[in-house]
């Protein structure tokens, strides 16, 4: 540990650290993959971590078939590229129910996502999920472990979690147990931007701005992404230059009017903004206050 | 008041290229924040979020309606309400875990561990301390050093971190008193020396109005400095000391895509290294040179500590996780044994005698502890005799390990000095450890290598060596049956030997009573010399009570794979007790003996065992049979 390394070094080394320490106990780990920025980082990390072999995981892509179309391209072209397998999982039930974000609110995030993680995660048998989640999102994440440990229904219990000591990480775990894994909890959103400028990462098209067709509801900017979206009476799609600050199904992520369209455009923006990340998010705000705590205790990630 | 630390929006909106590429080139200092739950420790860390403008807007909205609604700073921010994340806590207006906050300066990046200053500071803080080159040790101006400050001091030490801050906070409160400051300083500075904390920087604040936070304040004319944040900015981060430490690298993984590449990856612990470098490979000691660093950027010049990288070798050595590859002229150590200062992180009490998994660097080894030399009182640095350690309590200890590991002292090296230990069955992680030194013994006595090895002598007597472990209570039945297999396997022409509880507690165990610590001696030696017998090739037959599930899965982790044979003779306690053919349950229930296993000691049942013999629906002959069928077929 010397001053020559810059943060960037420290915080590299440390999340390739973590993913090769999870090769030595995992019997059947996945990376979990949702296409955004931090999920684009993680992905370039293992293939740091393990090369010249290739990362020795699948990527597992939970949809909810409401992502953006240029999500589903990048995911495509990533998979290609590192030359791992992707496994993409949709919740039957939730398929054969035709359930959707414009007709059923809360239960869409639970049951394509929260549902949909955990039966991708069981029907694979997966013991060692890693997924992208930062310590600086949100409060309830401020006291994650790195090595998150899940009981067999999946469920997180404050009170169990292991405690952390440099960086020894206990991944010993009961059959039916399993761990997630959040690599990059140390990174912040700065960090990742500069990272992704630094290493070239190649990261969705819609981080950038452009002219989108958007509609104005609930003080939100949507996009009009497919013409599934179902216009209220007097609504009309109105190009605007928008970008989006993170990703998810597109109608419940709220864009922002942007000029960005360049990474370091992007960054001056995020610098000198005044709202925090997760705000264009619908899903933390249902069910009040320590609404994502509950739902990591149900299993979301 | 403009703040000198944070005029950066001029040039982010000016000429954000020359600010990234200022900012890519930050260095990163962790730190820790330890105080008492009122000593402002939370309104601190609130503090240098919102004047590094890591809060926004609709952060800032959601915190002033929560300060209106539950904090305690009346119509003001209560700041302390950013930080406090889980939902039971900011009920209860404590923080109960450890949590990381992130924020920049001009100069560095920051990492805060914030830890809890109630009674279960222990485990926390040394977790949050593990990961931090600098601590701030918070005081109530009004209060002065109190006991706690006493105990963070000693466990930020403890830890090993070099970088102590006294923030005497709430300065606002004692009218910015330049008397009250140096009077709390001098007293800390008798304190420090005391333990051994050479220098720290004492800095007089107000986390709540802001003063000497990033700037100097005018409220404290008398301070020259340095503000908090200056201090943060330029406190040196690698000490000295560690440059020119010989070269370290841990294995995690072995590298092998194809047959034409083995590469060995790893975080490099101490020192450099680049191609053509002589290492030598531990523990085993073989030594060969570097032949490159591979990266997918491609290959480096030189690796320095703290750079995850995966090298190859010029020769084809035995190499594989866990081992240490190490400068050769400058190995480190490999031991089983060792003086270390444990810190007990679990709710169950250590137990002496006990093997816990021991994880160093990327070694997991089986590792028993010793009862405490002595236990460290941390609010009075007494050394108190104690027979074990309970949650929160630390004490040293002499620990041994099943096999050899490589390791450095703790204060040279915490990377390999620094250690956990994880409880086999439920797989927490109970204790954190920093290793002092070897002892001599270990050192010493070396295995010697025999010509004739235990599957020669095993194949000699035409027989494949086994432990049949008989466990079950006192009373069911194990001797009996245990008895009638040996019976048959001589008549079999099978060489065997039946180690029977009661036999050997007049001999070998003679010295051992039935405590808990006792009972897991007990089983320790009958493990030992069951392995030493079926290294000469015999078929071991054991009938002990043996009622922890620990002590038989170290049994069974004595020996080869596959060896270790649990058979549970399950009989109900009921019909154990009615037929108490000792007469020892009748003792035991009226009170004359002590610790028996059902009665007033517990019994934990085989979960797999590889034998299940219900004495209910079956006959000793019979059940008998089955274990020879089992064990032959």
């Amino acid at each position: 540990m010397t001053d020559t390394l810059t943060h960037l070094d420290r915080l590299e080394a440390e999340s390739i650290h973590i993913m090769r320490e999870v090769m030595a106990d995992a019997a059947k780990p996945v990376m979990l993959y949702s296409v955004g920025k931090d999920s684009a980082v993680m992905l370039h990390l293992a293939r740091k971590a393990f090369y010249p072999s290739p990362p020795p995981f699948p990527l597992l892509h939970v949809d909810t078939t409401w992502k953006f179309q240029a999500m589903y391209e990048l995911r495509d072209r990533m998979a290609r590229e590192s030359g791992m397998e992707l496994l993409v999982y949709q919740n039957p039930e939730a398929k054969a129910r035709g359930i959707n974000p414009f007709d059923h609110g809360p239960l869409h995030t639970d049951m394509w996502k929260t549902e949909g993680l955990k039966q991708a995660l069981d029907l694979h048998g997966f013991d060692v999920a890693f997924g992208g989640a930062r310590r600086d999102e949100e409060k309830s994440r401020a006291k994650e472990r790195i090595f998150s440990f899940r009981t067999a229904t999946h469920g997180w219990d404050p009170k169990k979690q292991r405690p952390e000591l440099w960086n020894l990480y206990n991944a010993r775990k009961a059959k039916g147990e399993s761990i997630r894994v959040f690599p990059i909890s140390n990174w912040t959103e700065l960090d990742i931007w500069q990272y992704i400028a630094r290493e070239n990462i190649p990261i969705v098209p819609l981080y950038f701005a452009a002219p989108r067709p958007t509609v104005e509801r609930d003080g939100l900017l949507l996009m009009v992404d497919d013409d599934r979206f179902p216009l209220l009476p007097g609504e009309v799609p109105v190009d605007r230059s928008v970008r989006f600050r993170t990703l998810g199904c597109y109608p419940l992520t709220g864009a922002v009017e942007s000029e960005a369209k360049t990474l370091s455009e992007v960054i001056q923006e995020m610098l000198l903004t005044t709202t925090s990340e997760r705000q264009g998010r619908i899903i933390d705000k249902d069910g009040g206050d320590a609404s994502m705590e509950k739902k990591k205790q149900e299993g979301y990630f | 008041m403009t703040d000198p630390v944070y005029v950066t929006d001029a040039l982010i909106a000016e000429d954000i290229d020359a600010y990234l590429a200022g900012h890519e080139k930050k260095s990163l200092l962790r730190f820790i924040t330890c105080g008492s739950v009122d000593d402002g420790k939370s309104t601190l860390i609130g503090r240098l979020l919102y004047d590094s403008k890591m809060i926004f807007e609709d952060q800032l909205a959601a915190l002033e309606a929560d300060s209106k609604r539950v904090g305690t700073q009346g119509q003001d921010i209560d700041f302390a309400l950013l930080v406090d994340g889980l939902a039971a806590e900011r009920e209860q207006g404590i923080t109960i875990d450890v949590a990381y906050r992130f924020f920049t300066t001009e100069k560095r990046k920051f990492i805060v561990a914030d830890t809890p200053g109630h009674e279960q500071y222990t485990r926390n803080m040394v977790t949050g301390a593990s990961t931090a080159d600098l601590a701030v040790i918070l005081i109530d101006a009004r209060k002065g050093v109190l006991t706690q400050t006493r105990r963070h001091s000693f466990l930020a030490h403890l830890i090993g971190i070099k970088h102590i801050v006294l923030a005497v906070n709430k300065m606002d409160l004692v009218g910015y008193d330049k008397a009250v400051f140096d009077r709390i300083s001098l007293a800390y500075r008798a304190f420090a020396s005391e333990i051994g904390i050479t220098s720290f920087t004492a800095i007089p604040i107000s986390g709540f109005k802001g003063d000497n936070i990033t700037a100097l304040s005018d409220n404290t004319p008398w301070f020259n400095g340095p503000a908090l944040i200056e201090h943060l900015e330029n406190v040196e981060i690698g000490s000295a000391a560690d440059e020119g430490k010989p070269f370290r690298l841990p294995v995690q993984w072995v590298n092998r895509p194809n047959l034409d590449f083995r590469g060995f990856s790893g975080q490099i612990a101490s020192g450099k290294v680049a191609p053509g470098d002589a290492i030598r490979i531990l523990p085993s000691g073989k030594t060969t040179t570097v032949e490159r660093i591979v990266t997918l950027d491609g290959d480096l010049d030189e690796g320095v500590a703290g750079q995850s990288v995966t090298l190859t070798l010029a020769d084809e050595v035995d190499c594989s996780r866990g081992d240490v590859i190490a400068a050769a002229d400058a190995p480190p150590e490999t031991a089983d044994q060792f003086e270390a200062t444990l810190v007990w992180m679990a709710d169950e009490a250590m137990i002496p005698g006990r093997a816990y998994w021991l994880k160093l660097a990327t070694q997991s080894v089986s590792a028993t502890v010793q009862a405490p030399k002595y236990e460290i009182n941390v609010n009075t640095l007494d050394h108190l005799a104690a027979k074990t350690l309970d949650l929160n309590g630390i004490g040293v200890v002499e620990l041994s390990t099943d096999k050899p590991i490589t390791f450095e002292a703790y204060g040279d090296n915490p990377t390999l000095g620094g250690f956990i230990l994880i409880d086999k069955l439920t797989n927490a992680t109970v204790a954190a450890g920093m290793l002092h030194f070897s002892l001599r013994r270990a050192q010493n006595v070396h295995w010697q290598a025999t010509d004739i090895d235990r599957d020669m002598r095993a194949s000699l007597k035409n027989q494949r060596p086994a432990l049949l472990w008989f466990t079950g209570l006192s009373g069911s039945g194990k001797s009996t049956i245990a008895n009638l297999v040996e019976k048959k396997l001589h008549r079999m022409n099978r060489h065997s030997f039946l180690l029977d509880g009661d036999n050997v507690r007049h001999g070998l165990n003679r010295d051992l009573g039935f405590t808990e610590a006792d009972r897991i001696e007990n089983i320790r030696r009958v493990g030992e010399v069951a392995r030493l017998m079926s290294d000469a090739g015999l078929i071991v037959i054991t009938a002990f009570i043996s009622p922890f599930r620990a002590e038989r899965e170290m049994v069974r982790s004595m020996l080869p794979e596959g060896e270790f044979i649990e058979i549970f003779i399950d009989t109900p306690l009921a019909e154990a007790e009615r037929r108490d053919v000792k007469g020892l349950y009748k003792k035991a229930r009226s009170g004359q003996l002590k610790n028996f296993t059902g009665i007033d000691s517990p019994y934990e049942a085989p979960e797999h065992p590889e034998i299940h013999i219900d004495t209910t629906a079956m006959t000793p002959d019979a059940a008998a049979d089955l274990i020879i069928d089992r064990l032959l077929g």
